[in-house]
């Protein structure tokens, strides 16, 4: 290449690297779909449940484990028998059952007054709403009842609690992402500085931290946790705060690794020559530069992160009923995998595409940030 | 095919190389068409960038995956640029071989050189071990290895550079080939040992009758070398001719340029009246060798050992040596970027004893730049931030007004455009980068620059740019430089006063003219003969 001094255009700003990263990356149509799908994945978790007319922990004792189903509930055909075990539970006896347009009527009578408050009876079921006496003989045994169907839409289907699938997954989907992304968050933090630190200063410095790092890395995990939940309690923060806990130190040997080559490179040498303090060097020249590596490394850490956090929950320290994360959604859904497979697909579905995306993104950013500077 | 093809070893027509990139296609070769007549050397002459390498991975079919290559090179009746893997490996290795710049990565650490000389005979011949192992001997005995029936089961990184090229070149001639591509043969080599593989290739191809295709960037190397040379700049071969007559009487302007890029000028001359900047007395810097289980220092690397020098105000010292001679340690030390025994004294204050903090108000007059222009930038901070750092440690009353000036000024100073400041260092080419890093330097405004090679990643025709610049800087701000080098050319453009050092020794100082003009030292000998030569001067200890 010749050297023409002063013939560059005069152009205004340069694309750094991260801008042609970001060129690179938008190309990559796996990549972009992956950043689609968490996208439309984030706006299920945590939009849904604002337009979902159901809680999370809102319990239906008439429709206990249904599966999942396009057609509202509850079924007209059954509708009648359920009026009558209705009918007998508050003792009375079902003369004609009558429904029109979602509105039911029903004729009850009974060998003694009926006293009016046995609509309630009519209400408590998850089938009817808004029961009324619309007419009462004047004896008082016989009385008939309006009132609409109560018409509801289940499409994940219900747990063996009779909570809405749909719901949870979303709840479970808000509460994983966000264990995901701030134990990542965690470990990043701690890991970057600790590993960048450490590898940069080197010596007895380095062979001390990076010592402790192996200590904690060979205590058990669990081990760990049950310590650290007996001494603070039960908490969503406190998983965050474990799980990235335990997580930044595969992290910080990664980025000690990078600086350690990062070091010997002559931008340092320039840097140590203008007399930058340690700190400054590892801000500005050491840290940017681990980057590409630690944020594929990051896509990898918020799938172990879920899947930690799901672990955890299985064995009672993670999330507690009625709250739910996709984790503990499996591992429910498992458990009655042959008479309720729909438990264990609909969150597994989530799962798989979250992990998914996140790889191929990690992919995609492992391409774009190509480390060999173009 | 017409008759003179029957002469030629290699006849290439209108090769191309693309590659496609996520970025687009990218043209390396656009086109290019020569001859390699039997028993002539061709040389093919370029800078980095100008696709020469390129040219020969096409033909060999050695591109990256995402290379892929038109037009025809014909080896007799066989295209190798549309030949299949089969037809192509019954050619090279064996009728066409190579060797590549590198002799530390091109060989596998692995294996003994004896198996990997050997693996074409058995895979080319269908020799038996111990026939094969006799003709490696031979071909060992051939490139000059002492000792053969010891070396033979040395494992590559117990062998020197020039030692490993010599066993490239053992491998390459295994089979007797027509034709041998060497791809920058001596490049990383220091220039004593470099003389001495050109000598060999040149006796082992009058002795084989071999063609050569000799491509470099080196024109010494080609004048003293080939018979035909190719210029190549940008993908394109813009003049072939006979060497004599491409030297005598360039025809494109790229040539003319090419010739004209010898770093010229006078050095600055010796003004003994001048205040000393940098003085050193007895300058040690020994590593320890640590062994056992105590890690007890068992004995030392002397990478520098005792040195004096003296550097006045507007003078350059040149420090010139071999690789290993301890010559950027000894730069190092100075700036005090390493640990080192013996006095430093700098504007009248011993130096030596800093820490790092207490060195920190001195480091704006004390400054550095460093061999590799594509190493010594941060890839992320653009150019402005790159050169501001050091006024933000130095100068912290500066406004970020008066700092972008400042910034400003620096990149004029190095005749840079002052909008480029906007830009990323991987936006610049490399003798731009270089400029970069000496404004970094500048901007500080230094009385003290180390230059460590700052020209030798950089083309022939940068590198006379920039020796220029280097000279225009130091006679505005009277700087003292010490010029670190391995390139005599540059250091007798550049230095009034040189010490050649050899294994962290002194062996001969004195004002550059001197040197020069007459060396005293056999070694100094030795290596002017070879850097200005390309003579190899059989003298007690230089090494292989």
């Amino acid at each position: 290449m010749t050297d023409t001094t002063t013939t560059l255009a005069p152009t205004v700003e340069g694309r750094s690297l991260g801008q042609l990263a970001m060129m690179r990356f938008r190309r990559n149509k796996a990549a972009m779909a992956g950043c689609f799908a968490l996208l439309l994945i984030c706006i299920f978790s945590f939009a849904g449940p604002l337009v979902s007319p159901h809680t999370y922990d809102e319990v239906f004792p008439s429709y206990v484990s249904i599966p999942p189903s396009l057609t509202p509930r509850p079924d007209p055909q059954t509708l009648a028998e359920v009026a009558e075990s209705t009918a007998k539970r508050a003792r009375l006896t079902l003369e004609s059952y009558e429904i029109e347009n979602g509105v039911f009527t029903a004729k009850v009578t009974s060998t003694r007054p009926i006293d009016p408050r046995s609509v309630r009876y009519f209400d408590r079921v998850n089938e009817f709403k808004n029961t009324t006496v619309a007419e009462t003989s004047p004896d008082q045994l016989s009385m008939t009842l309006t009132g609409s169907v109560n018409q509801q839409y289940f499409l994940f289907g219900t747990d063996s609690n009779g909570r809405d699938l749909l719901v949870r997954v979303m709840l479970g989907g808000q509460i994983s992402i966000a264990v995901g992304l701030a134990a990542s968050l965690v470990s990043l933090g701690i890991g970057v500085v600790y590993g960048a630190t450490s590898g940069y200063i080197g010596g007895r410095v380095d062979n001390v931290m990076m010592r402790f790092v192996e200590i904690i890395y060979s205590l058990p995990f669990v081990f760990l946790v049950v310590v650290l939940v007996v001494f603070f309690g039960r908490s969503i923060v406190l998983i965050f705060a474990v799980i990235g806990a335990v997580q930044w130190l595969e992290m910080a040997r990664i980025v000690r690794g990078q600086t350690l080559s990062l070091k010997r490179r002559e931008f340092v040498g320039a840097a140590q020559a203008l007399g930058l303090t340690d700190w400054q060097i590892i801000r500005r020249h050491i840290i940017p530069n681990t980057v590409g590596p630690v944020i594929v490394f990051v896509t990898v850490v918020v799938p172990q992160v879920i899947l930690t956090e799901s672990f955890l929950s299985f064995l009672g320290l993670g999330v507690q009923a009625p709250l739910a994360s996709w984790g503990t959604l499996i591992s429910e859904g498992t458990k009655n995998m042959q008479s309720a497979p729909w438990l264990l697909i609909f969150p597994a579905i989530f799962f798989v595409i979250t992990l998914f995306a996140l790889n191929f993104v990690g992919d995609g950013l492992r391409d774009a940030l190509d480390p060999k500077d173009r | 095919m017409d008759r003179t093809e029957m002469t030629n070893v290699l006849a290439v027509r209108d090769l191309k190389v693309t590659f496609t990139t996520p970025d687009g296609d990218v043209q390396a070769v656009k086109g290019v068409s020569f001859d390699v007549k039997k028993g002539e050397t061709l040389a093919i002459v370029g800078e980095s960038g100008s696709g020469k390498s390129q040219t020969m991975m096409g033909i060999m079919g050695l591109l990256a995956s995402n290379g892929r290559v038109e037009g025809s090179a014909f080896y007799g009746a066989t295209d190798l640029a549309h030949a299949g893997l089969k037809e192509l490996n019954e050619v090279r290795g064996s009728k066409i071989t190579m060797i590549f710049q590198e002799p530390m990565t091109s060989l596998d650490p692995l294996y003994t050189i004896g198996k990997q000389i050997a693996e074409p005979l058995r895979y080319h011949r269908g020799m038996g071990k111990r026939q094969a192992r006799e003709r490696v001997l031979e071909l060992l005995n051939l490139v000059g290895i002492p000792d053969p029936n010891r070396r033979i089961d040395s494992y590559p990184h117990e062998l020197s550079g020039g030692q490993r090229q010599r066993v490239m070149i053992a491998m390459a001639l295994a089979n007797r080939p027509k034709l041998l591509i060497a791809d920058e043969p001596t490049t990383a080599l220091d220039v004593t040992v470099q003389a001495q593989i050109l000598e060999l290739l040149g006796r082992l191809k009058t002795e084989h009758g071999m063609s050569m295709l000799f491509i470099t960037h080196d024109l010494g190397i080609v004048r003293k070398f080939a018979d035909r040379v190719c210029v190549m700049t940008k993908g394109k071969i813009v003049e072939t001719g006979p060497v004599e007559e491409i030297f005598e009487r360039p025809q494109h302007d790229y040539t003319k340029k090419l010739l004209g890029s010898e770093p010229r000028g006078e050095p600055p001359a010796i003004d003994a009246e001048k205040p000393v900047i940098m003085q050193g007395d007895d300058i040690r810097v020994w590593f320890p060798i640590k062994s056992g289980f105590l890690r007890k220092t068992v004995d030392h690397v002397k990478a520098v050992d005792g040195i004096d020098l003296t550097l006045r105000a507007g003078q350059t010292l040149g420090v010139v040596g071999e690789s290993g001679s301890g010559k950027t340690t000894l730069g190092l030390a100075l700036a005090r970027l390493i640990s080192s025994k013996g006095r430093i004294s700098f504007i009248g204050h011993d130096i030596d004893g800093f820490s790092y903090r207490e060195m920190r108000p001195f480091r704006d007059r004390l400054q550095v730049v460093f061999q590799d222009p594509f190493g010594s930038l941060s890839p992320r901070m653009s150019v402005g931030e790159i050169i501001a750092e050091g006024l933000k440690v130095h100068e912290r009353a500066l406004s970020a007004d008066e700092r972008d000036a400042r910034v400003c000024w620096a990149l004029d100073e190095v005749g840079l455009d002052p909008q480029t400041r906007w830009r990323y260092p991987h936006e610049f080419s490399g003798g731009q980068r270089q400029r970069i890093a000496i404004a970094r330097a500048m901007v500080l405004k230094p009385r003290f620059v180390m230059l460590d090679e700052p020209t030798s990643a950089l083309d022939m025709t940068v590198q006379a740019q920039v020796v220029d610049l280097l000279r225009d800087l130091q006679k505005k701000h009277d700087l003292a430089y010490l010029f670190i080098s391995h390139d005599l050319r540059v250091v007798k453009a550049l230095a009034n006063e040189i010490i050649v050092m050899r294994a962290g020794k002194v062996v001969e100082k004195g004002p550059a003219a001197e040197v020069f003009a007459a060396p005293k030292a056999d070694y100094t000998t030795a290596l002017m003969a070879a850097a200005f030569n390309l003579e190899a001067v059989e003298i007690g200890g230089i090494r292989q």
